[in-house]
């Protein structure tokens, strides 16, 4: 089985994930930007972590076999803060970048006028550079903030194939279903959504457009929920072709959009370094002992 | 124009050449357009080592290095009149670059002009202090040879044996290379033979060269002592 994680925070995960994750069968994920739960205060600490998504965390998912890519924003959150929405200005640097396959995390958190201000901006960006936009939408008040994000998506002039509208749930899909956008699903331990109630929303609506991540973080959350879908798909009777193509095609297929994914095959060697420092800690690979 | 370019990319193939001509004139109709053009140059133009046995172009610019440094070149002819502007604009461009764009940045200052002042020496600098070695070998190209301090030229030289970096990649090596250099490494051997590890072989790229003494100290020691 391969795994393709759409949406996964390793920034916030151990080497320990990375190799459950590879023996699951993960070999190419995303990271979207989003917020740290520490709230940023300056933009030099959105550029280090842009950076270090772009940087140290490809290196680190390389040397356990798995292709990292990522998406760059400003994340609703951080929208409503004055301190933070100066970093709109550095995107278009990032946005060129090899590596950045989406524009995203955006959308609404509390559905404030900011928010939809830098949303409405993202999305144009978007355009400009020619990427996809990976939508998150809220935990509080989704139906309505998912209305809105179609409303807003349709009037950006982005074409729909263009959207992958994030965290979905049984009340929400239809909406997005209809709009001809991506639906993804978070799969998580017991909050939005479980696998099982996942493999009911696939035999409802189908496996066209359909997206599944674990959207691990920080928070109580699960790097192995995309293998654990894939087999409660398996046990109610969907075939391997369905799990690849839901696990793998799909999601390859909406980043490919892109024009930057890399998917080659990677030989893990564990004792490459990262502008000099390994994680192999404080054992220097020289090539020379 | 394209004379400019044929300088600075003797390693890309016509293909290569003609999709690098389009960014050249997209640059030359609005260089603003840098910021989000040399990012791309891996993915637009080309992608490799353009020597087989340097895959991380340590001592050779790399296929994507050749294509940055005809860009900025192009850069510099448009913004002749405002050599500041182009030193600020190399300046974000190294801050906002990844390892690759930084490599490249830094293989520009050599490439370029080799009258240019001392504007972007910070770069140096700061690609000294890492320990990436695709960084600290083009930190150390003429542009570094001619403007750091005798002491940053020598720390720079030093970490290059530290690091594994050879030193064929260090630009005017015989020219700089004095006997507190010399000294510098000599004790750099001793302290790792005393550990019994094994010496780099090109520290005697200096040590066979340069006549020395373990007194050589660098100048603002001698002058506090």
């Amino acid at each position: 089985m391969r795994i393709f994680d759409p949406h996964i925070h390793m920034t916030s995960r151990t080497t320990d994930d990375y190799e459950a994750m590879y023996a699951a069968g993960v070999r190419a994920l995303v990271e979207p930007a989003f917020w740290l739960g520490q709230p940023r205060t300056s933009i030099g600490s959105f550029c280090d972590y842009f950076d270090g998504l772009l940087g140290w965390e490809r290196f680190r998912a390389a040397q356990f076999g798995i292709r990292h890519h990522c998406t760059i924003a400003l994340n609703p959150k951080e929208a409503n803060d004055p301190r933070c929405v100066e970093v709109l200005d550095i995107l278009p640097r990032y946005l060129a970048k090899d590596g950045v396959v989406a524009v995203g995390e955006v959308g609404f958190d509390s559905m404030t006028a900011e928010e939809e201000k830098a949303f409405t901006q993202q999305l144009d960006l978007a355009g400009e550079h020619d990427l996809p936009v990976l939508v998150h939408t809220p935990h509080r008040d989704k139906a309505a903030g998912t209305r809105r994000t179609l409303e807003l998506v349709r009037s950006s002039g982005l074409s729909p194939e263009r959207v992958l509208v994030d965290h979905l749930n049984e009340l929400t899909v239809e909406a997005v279903a209809e709009s001809g956008c991506w639906m993804g699903f978070s799969i998580y331990p017991d909050t939005k959504m479980d696998e099982h109630r996942m493999v009911a929303i696939l035999s409802e609506y189908g496996l066209d457009r359909m997206i599944v991540n674990s959207a691990a973080d920080w928070g109580r959350s699960d790097p192995l929920k995309t293998a654990k879908t894939a087999r409660a798909m398996l046990d109610s009777g969907f075939t391997d072709d369905d799990v690849d193509r839901v696990l793998w095609r799909n999601p390859v297929a909406f980043y490919e959009q892109s024009g930057r994914l890399l998917l080659d095959d990677i030989d893990a060697e564990p004792a490459a370094t990262f502008e000099g420092n390994s994680v192999l800690r404080g054992q220097r690979p020289t090539g020379q002992e | 124009m394209s004379a400019l370019v044929d300088h600075f990319t003797p390693h890309l193939d016509a293909d290569a050449r003609s999709r690098l001509d389009e960014l050249v004139h997209e640059l030359a109709d609005d260089p603003s357009r840098i910021s989000v053009l040399f990012p791309a140059v891996a993915r637009r133009v080309a992608r490799g080592p353009s020597d087989a046995d340097d895959a991380d172009g340590i001592r050779h610019p790399r296929l994507e290095d050749e294509a940055r440094v005809a860009l900025l070149a192009t850069l510099a002819d448009a913004w002749r009149d405002r050599p500041e502007q182009f030193d600020r604009e190399l300046a974000e461009l190294y801050r906002y670059g990844d390892a690759d764009e930084k490599r490249a940045v830094l293989r520009a200052l050599s490439a370029i002009d080799p009258d240019q002042g001392r504007a972007s020496l910070p770069l140096v600098d700061d690609a000294l202090r890492t320990n990436d070695v695709r960084l600290v070998a083009a930190a150390l190209g003429t542009y570094g040879a001619r403007h750091l301090s005798a002491e940053a030229w020598r720390q720079g030289v030093l970490k290059c044996l530290f690091v594994g970096v050879p030193l064929a990649a260090v630009a005017n090596l015989d020219e700089r290379a004095d006997a507190v250099l010399a000294r510098m490494v000599a004790d750099y051997c001793r302290e790792r033979t005393a550990a019994g590890r094994s010496v780099p072989t090109d520290a005697s790229r200096v040590l066979e060269r340069v006549p020395w003494s373990p007194d050589d100290r660098p100048e603002q020691e001698r002058s506090r002592s």
